[in-house]
């Protein structure tokens, strides 16, 4: 089997087979990461380009670590470096990419639609790495693997999103992730951070986390950025943490499996609380290790898969 | 020149007629119009109408012409193209150029420019405030001497309800409209689409209808105070259609337009990004385009107006975000309201041309819009029955969303002051 389209662009236009079959090609990548050589040849010879717009450190480090160990050639362009702050715009950056001959880009943007830009543009496949506040589809694959590998299914669990739902592609990608393997989602957050018709999306919306935390299997955090309170989204980041931050005497309601996850970096003391961070609750640190297995799933597959490169599994 | 149209179906709304008939033009006026007329004249220039359909001259109320400033997006003579193989005679400018006509000098030169190049009629709108600012009212006496026919600071808001009330008291006594582009920036602030489903999804940040609606509603209590003209720009909701519905029924001075796209497009066309789908208001659901429709049907939107805004398309294709609102309207405006309105029964071919000629006409107090005797001779002859993929522009922009339909009705001879300009679809000369 293989990926219908030959970019990445979000969660919502995969099927659910489909993403079984990357969750599943993860798997033995996942193994090979214990042995002491953790590379194979599959992608020798193409070009992967990592075209970040936006500051990252875990999801640049994931995806390169991702193609390198698939032996691509990786070549990091940031906005910080480039000629992006001469002006260029984003379809000349494209063309110049195109003529560099390279067969992915992994493109971060803060606009939504970025990478639909890109891909109407160029014939390299693309993988949206985080555009806006529409979606980051490999982060909600890796969070799904992550959940099943820990629970054993994704089917029919209690989802809680907890925090900015509005501002977050996090959400949006895991949402139509866990809707498509059968989880049931609900997202909880103040009123002015829960976007229109998000109900519309098949998932239920509470504002009081106490009250949805004894169903819950998986609780999962996002990131509040600091600034949106000057946009009067809420009073003031204590108010905000007090009703929402998650910390050991909320999780004292939950089920005992109950895991906790976040994609990072964490504000602790904000929407996280230390404790429950570090705590054995807390599957984190091995949602970034999913990461790179999930990731080489994805460009082995959009490379064709078993047909087109060279040394697959 | 001497022209005879001879066996269309003439319609004009203005002197109630819809029948076969032959109309007679002679030194750029109408001088007859009545059914199989002999003349005993020679060298007649006759268009053989039959099957086709006869009507004023189209009057686009909201049109950007660019220059001066943006002389690379249009031209008055680009624009005025466009305008005439679209079917209109007459294209009113908006005031939002480089610099702003808020003063004589623009006006003047918008006029003199047009008369020199341009194909059609250009009327100029004259900004409200100086240099759309929002702060200090224009000369409207003077703009008015100059031949402005309205006054706007479309593009932006009259945010101050205080220089809205002396803009509606003051046009009051130069019978100008003020036409309102109604939009509460505080409420649609980095907005770049309708704000529901399909901007959550998307993960753009929405502009609420209530953004629209809430400056409708003031700007409709400020006409019933001042008992000033006001003309609703670009209406996109169900909610404007209602609140300018119920001023109309007390009776206050409102009138309103709305824009092809808004009967015809819906918020979900922006689903894969692209930039010909953004503009300002944005698209709406669709049951805002029911109400448009029933907007158009019961009278309460009075005219059909394309808000014609060219880009570049290096301006259009980048990210969403950063592309510019607006897209272009002249050249499939007409096809629009035939194939979306006419064709589907939403209005009747006459109710259809008189809000593109007879109401814009009077909300502005031009002697135009009517085929009636001793009037201006400017036409449009429509070929109802001609089927044609919208694939090129006279515009010198393409920014349109229509590229690529399949679209029913043209006009196929624009004559402007007894002019022939358009024959056969084709542009023959200014």
């Amino acid at each position: 089997m293989k990926l219908k389209d030959r970019n990445l662009l979000g969660i919502e236009t995969l099927d659910p087979a489909e993403i079984d079959l990357i969750l599943n090609t993860a798997v033995p990548f996942k193994q090979m990461f214990t042995r002491s050589v953790k590379k194979v040849p599959t992608l020798r010879g193409k070009t992967v380009v990592n075209l970040f717009y936006e500051p990252s450190t875990r999801t640049r480090a994931s995806f390169e670590l991702a193609e390198k160990r698939l032996s691509a050639d990786v070549l990091n362009i940031s906005v910080a470096t480039s000629s992006v702050v001469k002006g260029e715009s984003l379809i000349d950056t494209a063309k110049t990419i195109e003529a560099m001959k390279a067969d992915f880009v992994v493109i971060r943007h803060s606009m939504a639609g970025a990478p639909h830009l890109l891909a109407r543009t160029i014939n390299a496949s693309i993988i949206n790495a985080g555009d806006g506040m529409h979606e980051h589809p490999t982060q909600a694959l890796l969070d799904l693997f992550t959940i099943r590998e820990k629970k054993g299914r994704i089917e029919k669990l209690n989802v809680v999103i907890v925090g900015d739902i509005l501002h977050s592609r996090v959400a949006r990608s895991n949402i139509w992730g866990l809707n498509k393997m059968g989880a049931k989602v609900t997202v909880v957050g103040p009123v002015t951070l829960i976007p229109s018709h998000i109900e519309d999306l098949k998932v239920k919306v509470s504002h009081k986390l106490e009250e949805v935390l004894p169903e819950a299997d998986v609780i999962y955090v996002l990131r509040m950025q600091r600034e949106r309170q000057k946009q009067h989204l809420f009073p003031s980041l204590r108010e905000y943490s007090e009703l929402y931050g998650v910390d050991m005497d909320k999780l004292a309601k939950c089920k005992k499996d109950v895991i906790v996850m976040h994609p990072g970096p964490m504000n602790r003391g904000i929407e996280i609380s230390s404790e429950v961070a570090d705590s054995s609750y807390s599957v984190i640190t091995e949602q970034v290790t999913n990461g790179i297995a999930v990731r080489m799933a994805v460009l082995y597959l959009l490379g064709g898969g078993a047909e087109n490169v060279e040394g697959a599994e | 020149m001497r022209i005879l149209i001879k066996g269309g179906r003439v319609i004009d709304p203005a002197s109630r007629i819809d029948a076969v008939r032959d109309i007679y033009i002679e030194e750029g006026t109408i001088k007859k119009v009545s059914a199989n007329l002999k003349l005993n004249k020679t060298n007649i220039k006759v268009i053989d109408a039959r099957g086709k359909v006869v009507v004023p001259g189209l009057i686009d109320m909201h049109t950007h012409l660019r220059e001066p400033g943006r002389e690379d997006e249009e031209t008055i003579a680009s624009g005025t193209r466009a305008a005439c193989q679209g079917g209109f005679t007459s294209v009113c400018c908006m005031p939002n150029t480089q610099p702003v006509t808020d003063n004589q000098a623009q006006v003047e030169f918008v006029m003199s420019k047009a008369q020199k190049e341009g194909w059609v009629n250009v009327y100029p709108i004259g900004a409200i405030t100086k240099g759309l600012s929002g702060e200090e009212l224009s000369p409207i006496g003077e703009l008015k001497e100059a031949g402005v026919v309205g006054i706007t600071d479309d593009g932006e808001p009259v945010a101050n309800s205080m220089i809205m009330r002396r803009a509606l008291e003051y046009s009051k006594m130069f019978k100008l409209p003020v036409i309102s582009h109604c939009e509460d920036k505080n409420l649609s602030v980095d907005g770049l689409m309708n704000e529901g489903y399909f901007s959550t999804i998307l993960g753009m940040r929405g502009i609420p209808r209530q953004a629209e609606e809430i400056t409708v509603s003031r700007d409709i209590m400020l006409a019933g105070m001042t008992g000033g003209h006001l003309h609703i720009a670009h209406v996109s909701t169900a909610g404007s259609v209602e609140m300018i519905r119920r001023a109309k029924r007390m009776n206050i001075k409102v009138t309103a337009e709305t824009a092809p796209h808004y009967f015809t497009l819906t918020e979900d066309a922006v689903k894969t990004y692209d930039t010909n789908t953004k503009m300002n208001p944005p698209l709406r659901t669709a049951s805002d385009v029911k109400a448009i429709k029933r907007g158009l049907q019961d009278g309460t939107i009075d005219c059909i107006a394309c808000d014609h805004a060219p880009h570049l398309d290096e301006e259009k294709n980048q990210e969403y975000e950063l592309a510019p609102f607006g897209i272009i309207g002249l050249e499939t405006s007409l096809p629009l309201i035939l194939t979306e309105l006419v064709d589907k029964k939403v209005l009747t071919l006459r109710e259809a041309i008189k809000k593109v000629t007879l109401n814009p006409a009077r909300i502005l107090g031009l002697h135009k819009g009517t085929l009636a005797v001793g009037a201006d001779a400017d036409i449009t002859i429509i070929d109802t029955r001609l089927t044609k993929t919208i694939d090129k522009f006279e515009s010198q922009s393409k920014n349109s969303p229509f590229i690529g339909y399949k679209l029913k009705g043209f006009a196929c001879y624009t004559i402007i002051g007894g002019r022939i300009c358009l024959a056969e679809g084709a542009l023959v000369s200014r």
